[in-house]
C-alpha cells in the first residue's frame, strides 16, 4: 500500500475504537448502489523503481532540440541553487500561509518578493502572484473596470500586437461579465501600435487599454505616447511587461508622464523551467490607489503581541474565503512555489545580472538577424526595435522549415500563419543569453541548408513542369 | 448590551439614521453591528452626487476577518461623507453613532422613514 | 533581517551572471531603464543562506502534522518530484511541435484516461490551474450549454451555505447570480429549501460530496433528480475527492461537470500556497464545451486539440498548458497508486478520519454531527468551551503549534459556531493520530488549569501572534529603501 502506514493490528485497534468491524461499515451512509468494483481501466501500481524504469524511457520522446522559440515562454540559465533552495520540503510542502506564525519563512520571502516585483515594473506595490501571464492579464482587465470609476463603458482596448493566447484567455475569462474587448491593429511596416489607429476612440468610454512591452512580435511599443494618449482621455494603462526585458527597458511605472496603473505579466523568465508549459507564475503591480482592487493575495509587514516584527496576508476582506461572492477575484491557490524560485533567481541575478542577460539576450538577437537577413529570400518583416524576439518572414512555406530544421536539431521558431495569415510565411524567432555563437551559427547553417534544398526542389519542379 | 439611542431610526440590517431635517438624513451602522465585525479596518464610502434607491448597497465596512455591506435605509442623494473615515476607521468602532457616521442623504420620499424599527423594535430585532 | 538588508552595492554572485554586459545599439534611449531596479546585490552563499533560514521558519508536511480539514494535505512522494523534474520534461519547451513531444503527452492522455475511470465521466480536459479555475471552466460551460440550447432566461447558481467561498466567487465571476440554500439539521442539504428555489431561473447548482461539513449528502441522488427535472445541471466540486476515489463516484451520483484539485487528491505539494491543478470532467452533454488544450490520441501518436478539434470549446483558460508540471505529478502518482491502491485512499483516509473522531469525542471535545458518520474529515465546536472557560477555536488552533501540529481548518464552514474542521489523510500513521490526540487532551487540560497559556499561544513560534489590524490599517507591503 504505497504511502498508508497502517499494520493489521494498527487497523484493528483503530476499528475497535470506532465500533466498528471493518472499513466498509464507514461507508454505510453512502446508498449501497453507487459502489463501483475494481477500476478495472486503470493499470496496475508501480513502485518507484518500475515507475522510474518507465518514465526514463518515455522522457527520451520528450526531445529538446535547440531553442529558438520564445512567443511567451522562455530558456535562461537557471543557477543551480534557485530550485535546491526552492525544493526543500520546508518551501515545498508548506500549506497556503494563512497560520502566520508558522508561515513566516514563505510570507518575508512574499514580501520580498512583492517589492522586487514593485521595483522592476516601478509601481508602488505588488501582489503574491496569479496562475500565468494570460490570466494575470485577464485579471489586470477585470480590475481596470474596477479601478476607472469615469468609464462606464466597460470596453477595453486589446491590441492584436498583443499575445494571440492572451487576448483569447483573456475574452474567455471576461466576457461573462459584459466587458468587450476591442480589436486595435498594428502597423504593418513597424509591427506596433500606431496612435493613429487610437484616435478613432478619442471621443468615446473607452475603460483601459492594454500595452504589451516588448509585444507579442518581440517590438518595442511607443509607450511614453500611447500611455499619454490613454490618460488624457481618461482611459487606464493596463501594461504587460517581460520581467527580463525590465533589466533594460523603461519601468510601466514612468511611461509617460504618470505612469502605468496595473502592471502584469509572466514570471516564467525568473528562474523557472519552460517544463512543457507549466507551472509558471502571473504577477500584478499597481499603483498604490488600486491596491484594495487587486486581486490575489498580498503579505504586509505588522508586529506580534511582543513587538517584534513579523510578516501575514493582509487585506484578506478581498478575497473569496471572506467576501465569497463580491471578491474581487475567484482565485484561491496560486504558484507561491514559483514565487519562491523567481525570488532566490532575482536575489542571485541582482541589477547587473539582470541587465547582462537582458543584454545578451537582445545582443543575440541582433547577430541573428544580421546573419539570417543576408541569406537570399529572408527578411524581417517589421521595421520598430525589438528585444529579443523578432518576426522573420521567408518565400518557402514555414512549415517546411520547422521540419527540415527539427531534424537538424533545432526549434526554428514560433510560426505565425495560425494567427496571423495574413503575414505570410512567417516565424517568430527568440535569442536568450543561452544561446551560444555556435548555436547562432547552427541556425544559419541550418536554414541555409533547408533554403537551396528548397529552391533546387522548387528549379527541379519548375523544370519539369516546363 | 450594545447601545441603542432611543431617538434615532434603524434598518433590519444594522444601520442607523438621524433626521437632522426634512433635506438630511445621517446613516450610520450600529454599535452592535460594529462589536459582531470587531476592529474595522476600512471604510468605502458611496459617492457624493450618487443617487441610491432604498435597500441599494453603498458602501462596505472591512474588518481583518470580516467584510459587511451597507444598505441606503431609504432612497435619495448623496450628499455627504465622512472623509475622516479614509484615514480613522477606527472612528466607527470608538463612536458609531458619532463621529463614526458614514454618510447623509438627501431623502427622496420622508414616507420611507415609517418602514425603518425604532430603537424598541432593534433591540427585539438583535437579540 | 530582510534580503535587501544584507545588499552591499556592486555586489553580485559572478558564476551566475554573464561575464560582459555587450552594449545595446538597437534600442532608442527613451525607451530604455535609466536608474538600475533596488534589487538584491548578495553573493551565492548569502542568497542560499538567507533563504534556507527562511525555509527553516515554516512549517511543511515534510516536517510536521496538518490536520487541516478540506485541504487534504497528504505526504508528496519524492520519487514523483524526482521523474517530473528530469531534463527532457524540464527543458521542453511548450510550443515544441508534437512529433518532438511524445514522452509528455502520453503522460497527459494516460492522466485523462485514469482521471475519466475514477469520476465516472466521459471527458476531461486538464487545462485548468487550480480548483477555482476549475470551477469556473465547469459554471462557464454549463452557461456555453444553456446558450447553445437558447435557454437565456437562466441566470442563477444554487450554492449551500456551507460552501467554499471559491463557488460563490466563481458562479460570479461567470456572470451568475448567487442563490444559498440552506443546511439542514444534520448537515445535508435542506430538501424543502432546494425545492423552493428550483425553477425557471436555475442553471445549476455546484455541491460538494462529501460536504464542507464533514458528512455524505445521503440524498444526492434526489437532489440530481429535483435539479434536473427543474432544467438545471449539477457541478460537484472535488476539494473532497479522497474521501470517495476509487469507491463512488461523481458520475454516477448524477453529476454533469466538475474539477478535481490534484494537489489533494494526487499529491502533488502545495508549495506554499500553489501551484495547484484544477482539471474538469464532465459527462456526454457537455463534452463539447470542454475547455483547451486537451490531448487527442490518433494513429500518429499524441496530439494538442485546439479550437479547430473543438469548435465549441470555452477556450484555453492559460498561455499553455495550465500547471503542466503538477498534471505529470499527478500522472506519476496515480501510476504509482495503480487500480488497486487508489481505493485504498479513500478507506484509510476515513479510518483515520473516524478514529481521531471517536476518540476527541471520549477526551471530551463535541462533534458537530455526533449521529453522522465522519467522511474523510469532521467538526468538532467549541461552543461550549467558549463559554465555559473562555477560550476559542482560534486559541486551541494557536495553541497545537506550539505541539508541534499544524492548526486545523477554522471557522469554516460558517455555518458552525467555533469550530475546526480536521482532516487527518490516509498518510498519517496512527502513532501520529495518537500524538495528536494527546496534544488536544493536553490543550483541554489547560483549558481548566492554564487558559492564559491558550489565549496567548502559541509560545514556541519565531512571532507570537501578529497585529493583523495594524497590518491592515498602516499597510507596510513593499520595503521602503529609505528605511
Amino acid at each position: 500500500m504505497p504511502f498508508i502506514p497502517h499494520t493489521d493490528a494498527d487497523v484493528k485497534t483503530m476499528l475497535d475504537a470506532i465500533g466498528v468491524n471493518k472499513i466498509a461499515d464507514l461507508f454505510d451512509e453512502i446508498p449501497p448502489e453507487l459502489f463501483i468494483d475494481e477500476l478495472t481501466s486503470v493499470p496496475s501500481g508501480l513502485n518507484e523503481m518500475e515507475l522510474t524504469q518507465l518514465i526514463r524511457k518515455r522522457a527520451k520522446h520528450n526531445k529538446i532540440p535547440t531553442c529558438f522559440i520564445g512567443a511567451g515562454a522562455y530558456e535562461h540559465h537557471i543557477p543551480a541553487a534557485v530550485w535546491q533552495t526552492a525544493s526543500r520540503g520546508e518551501f515545498m510542502t508548506a500549506y497556503t500561509p494563512y497560520q502566520a506564525e508558522a508561515s513566516q519563512g514563505s510570507l518575508q520571502l512574499i514580501y520580498e518578493f512583492q517589492t522586487m516585483m514593485a521595483e522592476l515594473t516601478g509601481m508602488d506595490v505588488a501582489n503574491a502572484s496569479l496562475y500565468d501571464g494570460a490570466t494575470a492579464l485577464a485579471e489586470a482587465v477585470l480590475m481596470a473596470v474596477r479601478c476607472n470609476r469615469k468609464s462606464k463603458s466597460k470596453k477595453i482596448l486589446m491590441p492584436l500586437s498583443v499575445h494571440p493566447h492572451y487576448r483569447h484567455a483573456t475574452h474567455n475569462i471576461v466576457h461573462t461579465q459584459g466587458i468587450e474587448l476591442i480589436e486595435v491593429p498594428f502597423d504593418q511596416t513597424q509591427g506596433i501600435i500606431n496612435l493613429d489607429a487610437l484616435t478613432q476612440y478619442a471621443n468615446d468610454d473607452i475603460t483601459a487599454l492594454v500595452i504589451a512591452q516588448p509585444n507579442f512580435f518581440g517590438n518595442l511599443e511607443h509607450v511614453d505616447e500611447l500611455t499619454q494618449w490613454a490618460h488624457e482621455h481618461n482611459i487606464l494603462v493596463v501594461s504587460v511587461v517581460n520581467p527580463t526585458s525590465l533589466g533594460l527597458l523603461k519601468p510601466p511605472g514612468l511611461w509617460g508622464k504618470s505612469g502605468a496603473d496595473i502592471v502584469c505579466g509572466e514570471g516564467q523568465p525568473l528562474g523557472i523551467p519552460l517544463a512543457c508549459g507549466g507551472p509558471y507564475f502571473g504577477f500584478m503591480s499597481c499603483q498604490q490607489q488600486y491596491i484594495r482592487q487587486m486581486p490575489g493575495r498580498i503579505v504586509g509587514r505588522t508586529h506580534d503581541a511582543n513587538g517584534k516584527e513579523g510578516f501575514t496576508l493582509t487585506l484578506q476582506a478581498r478575497e473569496q474565503h471572506i467576501r465569497r461572492g463580491k471578491a474581487k477575484s475567484n482565485i484561491c491557490t496560486n504558484q507561491g512555489l514559483l514565487v519562491t524560485a523567481a525570488t532566490i533567481y532575482l536575489s542571485l541575478m541582482g541589477p547587473q545580472g539582470l541587465e547582462r542577460v537582458a543584454a545578451h539576450a537582445h545582443a543575440n538577437l541582433q547577430q541573428l538577424i544580421a546573419k539570417v537577413t543576408a541569406l537570399p529570400d529572408v527578411e524581417i518583416l517589421f521595421k520598430a526595435a525589438n528585444f529579443h524576439e523578432a518576426v522573420l518572414r521567408f518565400k518557402h512555406p514555414v512549415k517546411d522549415i520547422i521540419k527540415q530544421l527539427g531534424k537538424a536539431g533545432i526549434l526554428a521558431g514560433y510560426p505565425l500563419t495560425e494567427y496571423y495569415p495574413e503575414l505570410g510565411e512567417c516565424l517568430l524567432v527568440c535569442t536568450t543569453e543561452t544561446k551560444t555563437d555556435a548555436d547562432l551559427e547552427h541556425y544559419v547553417s541550418a536554414l541555409a541548408q533547408c533554403l537551396q534544398k528548397h529552391n533546387v526542389n522548387n528549379a527541379t519542379e519548375c523544370v519539369r513542369s516546363d | 448590551m450594545s447601545n441603542v439611542p432611543n431617538e434615532l431610526k434603524y434598518s433590519k440590517s444594522h444601520e442607523w439614521i438621524k433626521q437632522n431635517n426634512d433635506h438630511e438624513l445621517v446613516i450610520g451602522i450600529t454599535d452592535h453591528a460594529q462589536t459582531l465585525l470587531g476592529d474595522l479596518v476600512y471604510v468605502e464610502l458611496p459617492e457624493v452626487g450618487q443617487t441610491v434607491e432604498q435597500g441599494d448597497e453603498s458602501g462596505v465596512v472591512e474588518s481583518v476577518k470580516a467584510a459587511s455591506d451597507v444598505y441606503s435605509p431609504v432612497s435619495g442623494e448623496i450628499i455627504a461623507v465622512n472623509e475622516e473615515l479614509e484615514q480613522q476607521p477606527e472612528l466607527v468602532n470608538s463612536d458609531p453613532f458619532g463621529k463614526g457616521w458614514l454618510f447623509k442623504i438627501k431623502p427622496n420620499n420622508l414616507d420611507e422613514l415609517t418602514t425603518l424599527l425604532t430603537a424598541q423594535d432593534y433591540q427585539a430585532h438583535i437579540e | 533581517m530582510l534580503i535587501f538588508n544584507e545588499s552591499s552595492p556592486k555586489r553580485h554572485a559572478k558564476s551566475q551572471i554573464p561575464a560582459t554586459l555587450p552594449e545595446v545599439t538597437g534600442i532608442p534611449q527613451n525607451l530604455r531603464r535609466q536608474t538600475a531596479p533596488r534589487l538584491p546585490e548578495v553573493s551565492e552563499l548569502q542568497a542560499v543562506r538567507h533563504f534556507t533560514r527562511l525555509s527553516q521558519l515554516n512549517f511543511s508536511i515534510d516536517t510536521q502534522f496538518y490536520p487541516l480539514g478540506s485541504c487534504t494535505m497528504k505526504y508528496n512522494p519524492r520519487g514523483v518530484h524526482a521523474l517530473a523534474s528530469l531534463e527532457n520534461f524540464l527543458q521542453h519547451h511548450p510550443l515544441t511541435p508534437d512529433e518532438h513531444s511524445q514522452g509528455f503527452l502520453q503522460c497527459l492522455y494516460e492522466l485523462q484516461e485514469i482521471l475519466k475511470a475514477v469520476t465516472g465521466m466521459q471527458g476531461i480536459s486538464l487545462a485548468p490551474m487550480a480548483g477555482a479555475q476549475g470551477e469556473f471552466a465547469g459554471v462557464a460551460m454549463i452557461r456555453a450549454y444553456h446558450q447553445a440550447r437558447g435557454d437565456h432566461e437562466r441566470d442563477e447558481i444554487l450554492v449551500p451555505d456551507a460552501a467554499h467561498g471559491t463557488n460563490p466567487a466563481s458562479a460570479v465571476m461567470c456572470g451568475y447570480k448567487v442563490h444559498e440554500i440552506k443546511t439542514g439539521k444534520d448537515g445535508d442539504v435542506d430538501i424543502d429549501a432546494l425545492k423552493q428555489a428550483l425553477g425557471p431561473k436555475t442553471a445549476g447548482i455546484m455541491l460538494t460530496n462529501p460536504s464542507t461539513l464533514g458528512v455524505f449528502e445521503r440524498r444526492i441522488l434526489e437532489i440530481a433528480d429535483l435539479v434536473h427535472k427543474a432544467g438545471g445541471l449539477l457541478y460537484y466540486d472535488g476539494a473532497n475527492l479522497n474521501a470517495i476515489l476509487g469507491k463512488v463516484r461523481p458520475g454516477d451520483m448524477g453529476f454533469d461537470v466538475m474539477h478535481m484539485n490534484l494537489h489533494k487528491t494526487f499529491a502533488t505539494p502545495h508549495g506554499g500556497g500553489g501551484p495547484g491543478a484544477g482539471p474538469v470532467a464532465t459527462n456526454e452533454r457537455l463534452l463539447p464545451y470542454l475547455p483547451v488544450p486537451i490531448v487527442g490520441k490518433n494513429k500518429d501518436g499524441y496530439y494538442w486539440q485546439g479550437n479547430v478539434d473543438c469548435p465549441q470549446t470555452i477556450g484555453r483558460l492559460s498561455a499553455f498548458m495550465g500547471n503542466a508540471g503538477i498534471l505529470l505529478r499527478a500522472h506519476l502518482y496515480a501510476r504509482m497508486l495503480g487500480r488497486k491502491g487508489l481505493p485504498r485512499v479513500s478507506c484509510y483516509a476515513t479510518l483515520n478520519a473516524n478514529y481521531l473522531l471517536a476518540r476527541l469525542q471520549e477526551v471530551g471535545y463535541t462533534a458537530a454531527f455526533p449521529k453522522r458518520r465522519a467522511s474523510h474529515e469532521f467538526i468538532l465546536t467549541l461552543k461550549q468551551e467558549a463559554q465555559d472557560y473562555g477560550i476559542t477555536a482560534n486559541d486551541v488552533a494557536k495553541r497545537l503549534l506550539d505541539f508541534g501540529i499544524h492548526a486545523p481548518t477554522m471557522y469554516f464552514p460558517l455555518l458552525v459556531p467555533e469550530c475546526l474542521l480536521i482532516e487527518p489523510t490516509e498518510t498519517e500513521s496512527k502513532q501520529q493520530l495518537d500524538a495528536f490526540i494527546d496534544a488536544m487532551q493536553a490543550i483541554r487540560h489547560e483549558m481548566q488549569t492554564n487558559p492564559d497559556q491558550l489565549r496567548t499561544a502559541p509560545h514556541t513560534l519565531p512571532v507570537t501572534r501578529l497585529d493583523d489590524v495594524k497590518a491592515a490599517r498602516e499597510l507596510d507591503v513593499i520595503y521602503n529603501f529609505a528605511d
